[in-house]
């Protein structure tokens, strides 16, 4: 292969996008969290955004191909790690979700949406065959399955949910028939009812079905469950057309303004005009990136673009969804925005991996 | 074959583009749906949200007696809050504020930690009713310790010791099920309303209407604003009738006894004093009473918390016997009634005895003066049995037993008067004759409260002139306060002026040598009235028991006026097994001689009797030498019911 990469193929429109929606990030984190007991993290989240441009310089350095090959140990590690977490884990809020190393807490979940990422593109690229099979179907849930039934072990909700767009993306690209799909979402309805309607059966625990709910009707419960949904609504919706005062955040009365609920907190500063344009960045951000896909190399470098495109959209979409109230409260950050460090690195590292593909578009 | 080079499916990437799309656009709808659709709506939750409206209470009307003395008031009352969202570590400090509050450190960290779950922005009650020194500790404090706060309230004050305490009543916090009723509908939970007696039956006129505030808030439910304010109405205080000199007069002369002593004026209905042994201490339900020391009060055999003024129904004996005596006499039969009583006769095949045989003595030949002074069973049931128990329940009726006097206050006990419709509505069975001998010395069926007593014989006494008895005068009330109850302010029960004479007259004799109550005779003093003592379980019964019956001890009654005829003043005493009339008749004595004394007291008494004042003066007068004289004057002038004015110049001055 000849080693033909040079960074003017570099993605610095896409860069320039995602550091504009970081931007936006910062200035609200600063808004959002001026008064409380969080000022400052606005700084933090600077530095780790910082810590990731300089991530994703490092990983575009990689050659994916020569990941992709190495894949099976990297997925084997990355098991690993997460049994580590569930047999040493600290407990922290309930879960177990960390593991401490030294003094410092590691989150496998998080670098595991990689990996596998990178195991579903791997997996699709060298399969023979243009359609789908059952066998293919089988085992491609199964690496996404099982790490994704660990996680919810741990308990995390959440974060499992975000490993079922990467299996379904690489499914729908690896050639999903219309039957097939049809299984699928039966499959799917069967399983919600099973969940959530079988009377002795506790898949998920009952505080986790009562948060999937309460975004149906949040009065039902104002100061439990349903407590973030109305104050989201009612901080969004007060934003109007142009923005309001933001008192809902800057009252305090809007939950965690700065991770999960940084959307609603924006919305309300800045009105219908400011969400709808972060909404449009985020758009161009995503169709840059399947543009990115579409100039793939290979299979591999497709499925690899692909995966961080769903995974990033259905953050996007779980997390504007709940701040609007058309989704459950299930602690998923909207990505770039919202504040915290795996979130930002994980997107850098990702966005590292798409530039690694675009960068190499033209070997071979 | 397929190869890794293969290109994935061009129209597989477009179409997850379009979704994508679709997914967004899903998204702008939502947020349009909020933020231009419903921005109203959501605007005015975010107002919400952050404006709250404080209430400002309402200080509650003082109850004043007939005078004007304040018996009941308001004092400020602060607690100590702790506020839970502050950063202050509270393990630490505990203990300073525990030793500043006086409160034992391990049960104010237990109930700090009880409320763990609650959010933090609701703070924590510490302590209540705290004492100016706590509130001076909290106040120095502000720096060290400020997770401490106080918020005022109004509390009442009541008098001391349980006086008055049934008839002023008690207030507390208005209850779920009150709530719930139609006449509640405009009070908020939280509102202290009066729950018995005067605060309960003036609950409207004494409690005032809170005010608002209006204050911008976070959502730790700080105050960090403030907007506008309605200002709060105080309740209007309340006069009752009451003297408060005579109720302790009633109170004093009650004692510790159980029982009820109640005082009013027969002319007006005006209640005079009022009182109910055993007593409890309002003071107590003021600040939050606890769960313990309610159940003590309420499973307290004595019932400390009845008003056995008019809530306890009980037979009353001997004094029923002046009602009888009426209706024997309006009857016609009563007058020339004389009877031999050696100790009791019999009637339907059984004897029933007289008390006198006790004393190892016989009545011997009685007529109805008489056997009111003397107290004779056995003419009381021979005139009992020749009115039949019709004729006595008809004029028993009429002076009010077995009816709710319409007294205002809460929850009267109506008493019982048997007849025989009574019987056959209650116990679908016949009247027996039998039962009306019983019932003709007022035992048997018959139940009085101690204000339907006293009701129906001043009003005999008054020549059945019947007056609804009330603690608050109704010109004192503001115009649209709905009347207690429909018994009408007087009522004329038609007696004869000589049998008037007669039955007023041996009820003087009762207090006098040769009656029933000698020892409660009042010197000087017009003083009438009836003794009674009642069974509360039957004869047969307390000999069935043996030694246990003993323990049924009779009540003792005792119902006086003052004077005879048109008393100023009637009083009636209920001794709980005091067994003796004459002991309750003491009692009544006593109130009935403060009455009197202070009415000599008062300054504005205007003289009666003749016509003709004698007044005598001095003064000076220039005589034509132009010296000063002294001259004197003895007048003799004649008084007019019309104010005369006494500066009158005497005869030769301008």
């Amino acid at each position: 292969m000849s080693r033909y990469v040079s960074y003017r193929d570099f993605d610095w429109l896409l860069l320039m996008f995602v550091l504009i929606i970081c931007g936006l990030g910062v200035m609200e984190i600063h808004s959002a969290t001026m008064h409380t007991k969080f000022a400052g993290a606005h700084i933090r989240q600077l530095y780790w955004i910082g810590g990731g441009i300089v991530g994703m310089f490092l990983v575009s350095l990689l050659n994916y191909q020569a990941l992709l090959d190495k894949i099976h140990w990297i997925y084997i590690a990355a098991v690993a790690s997460l049994m580590a977490v569930l047999i040493f884990g600290t407990k922290y809020l309930g879960a177990r979700r960390w593991i401490k190393i030294g003094g410092n807490h590691f989150q496998p979940s998080e670098w595991v949406k990689l990996i596998l990422i990178l195991g579903v593109a791997k997996y699709f690229a060298d399969s023979r065959h243009r359609e789908l099979t059952p066998s293919d179907f089988v085992k491609a849930g199964a690496l996404v399955g099982i790490p994704m039934l660990m996680v919810l072990a741990q308990p995390d909700l959440g974060t499992a949910l975000t490993y079922v767009p990467i299996a379904v993306m690489g499914i729908f690209l690896g050639g999903l028939q219309w039957r097939q799909g049809l299984a699928v979402v039966l499959l799917v309805v069967l399983g919600i009812g099973v969940v959530f309607f079988t009377p002795h059966v506790h898949i998920l625990k009952s505080y986790q079905k009562q948060r999937l709910t309460s975004f149906i009707e949040p009065e039902a419960d104002k100061q439990g469950s349903g407590y973030q949904v109305i104050q989201s609504l009612i901080a969004v919706g007060s934003g109007g057309l142009w923005g309001g005062t933001g008192t809902q955040t800057h009252l305090s009365y809007l939950p965690v303004p700065q991770t999960d609920f940084i959307f609603a907190a924006f919305a309300e500063e800045h009105g219908f005009v400011g969400a709808l344009g972060v909404l449009l960045l985020y758009f161009i951000v995503l169709m840059r990136l399947t543009q990115n896909a579409q100039t793939a190399p290979d299979r591999a470098g497709t499925f690899l673009v692909m995966g961080v495109v769903a995974v990033l959209s259905f953050h996007v979409l779980v997390n504007v969804g709940m701040v609007v109230g058309f989704m459950p409260v299930t602690g998923i950050p909207l990505p770039l925005m919202s504040y915290g460090g795996s979130s930002v690195l994980f997107m850098f590292l990702a966005l590292g991996m798409v530039m690694n593909v675009r960068m190499r578009r033209f070997v071979n | 074959m397929f190869s890794r080079d293969d290109k994935v499916s061009a129209i597989r990437l477009t179409a997850v583009q379009y979704f994508i799309l679709v997914i967004f656009m899903i998204l702008a709808y939502g947020l349009w749906r909020l933020q231009v659709m419903q921005s109203d709506f959501y605007a005015q939750m975010a107002e919400k949200n952050r404006i709250r409206n404080v209430p400002i209470l309402a200080p509650r009307g003082k109850i004043l007696d007939r005078n004007g003395t304040v018996i009941v008031e308001n004092y400020p009352s602060f607690s100590a809050l702790l506020l839970r969202d502050s950063t202050r570590d509270l393990n630490a400090d505990s203990d300073a504020i525990a030793q500043g509050l006086h409160l034992d450190p391990k049960e104010m960290r237990e109930r700090i930690h009880k409320f763990i779950s609650m959010p933090q922005y609701q703070p924590i009650f510490l302590k209540d009713d705290i004492t100016q020194d706590e509130l001076a500790f909290i106040e120095s404090h502000r720096n060290e310790l400020p997770e401490l706060d106080t918020i005022m309230a109004h509390r009442r004050l009541y008098p001391r010791n349980g006086f008055m305490a049934h008839l002023i009543g008690y207030v507390g916090e208005v209850t779920e099920d009150m709530l719930n009723q139609p006449q509640f509908e405009l009070y908020n939970p939280g509102d202290v309303v009066g729950v018995s007696g005067v605060e309960k039956q003036y609950n409207q006129i004494l409690m005032g209407k809170n005010g608002s505030r209006r204050a911008l808030v976070n959502s730790r439910g700080r105050e960090v604003g403030r907007l506008d304010e309605t200002a709060a109405v105080p309740g209007k205080q309340l006069r009752l009738t009451v003297d408060v000199d005579l109720q302790i007069a009633a109170e004093q002369a009650l004692g510790d006894r159980n029982g009820a002593v109640v005082a009013m004026d027969p002319r007006n209905g005006e209640i005079l004093a009022m009182v109910s042994r055993p007593t409890f201490n309002p003071n107590d339900f003021s600040v939050r009473i606890s769960r313990n020391e309610w159940s003590r009060l309420v499973n307290d055999d004595d019932h400390p918390l009845l008003n056995k003024a008019i809530q306890a129904q009980l037979a009353p004996g001997s004094t029923f016997k002046i009602i009888e005596a009426v209706a024997g006499l309006q009857e016609g039969i009563a007058q020339d009634m004389k009877v031999n009583c050696s100790g009791g006769a019999s009637f339907y095949g059984r004897y029933f005895k007289c008390w006198v045989v006790a004393e190892h003595r016989v009545h011997g030949s009685v007529d109805i003066s008489k056997a009111i002074y003397q107290s004779c069973d056995v003419f009381f049931y021979t005139l009992g049995e020749r009115l039949g128990i019709g004729r006595l329940a008809k004029y028993a009726t009429a002076f009010g037993l077995g009816q709710k006097t319409g007294i205002d206050l809460p929850q009267e006990v109506s008493g019982v008067m048997p007849s025989e419709e009574w019987k056959i509505r209650n116990f679908k069975q016949k009247w027996f004759a039998g039962e009306t001998i019983s019932v003709s010395i007022g035992q048997g069926a018959v139940a009085v409260t101690p204000i339907q007593l006293a009701r129906a014989i001043g009003a005999i006494a008054s020549g059945g002139l019947a007056v609804r008895p009330h603690v608050a005068n109704p010109t004192d009330l503001p115009p649209n306060v709905v009347p207690a109850s429909d018994v009408p302010d007087k009522t004329n029960i038609p007696i004869d002026a000589k049998n008037w004479e007669i039955v007023t007259d041996a009820m003087a004799g009762v207090v006098n040598p040769g009656g029933t109550a000698p020892s409660a005779h009042l010197q000087g003093i017009d003083f009438a009235g009836k003794t009674g003592s009642a069974q509360t379980i039957s004869n047969a019964l307390k000999a069935k028991l043996g030694a246990a019956g003993k323990n049924f001890k009779d009540n003792g009654w005792f119902v006086g006026v003052e004077p005879r005829r048109n008393p100023e003043i009637v009083v009636c005493a209920l001794l709980e097994e005091g067994e003796h009339g004459y002991l309750a008749a003491r009692t009544v004595a006593q109130v009935i001689k403060a009455y009197v004394e202070k009415q000599n007291r008062q300054p504005t008494k205007i003289a009666k009797g003749s016509g003709q004042a004698d007044i005598g003066a001095v003064w000076n007068m220039s005589d034509p030498d132009g010296r000063d004289d002294l001259k004197s004057g003895h007048f003799t002038l004649p008084i007019s019911s019309n104010k005369v004015p006494l500066a009158t110049a005497a005869p030769g001055l301008e």
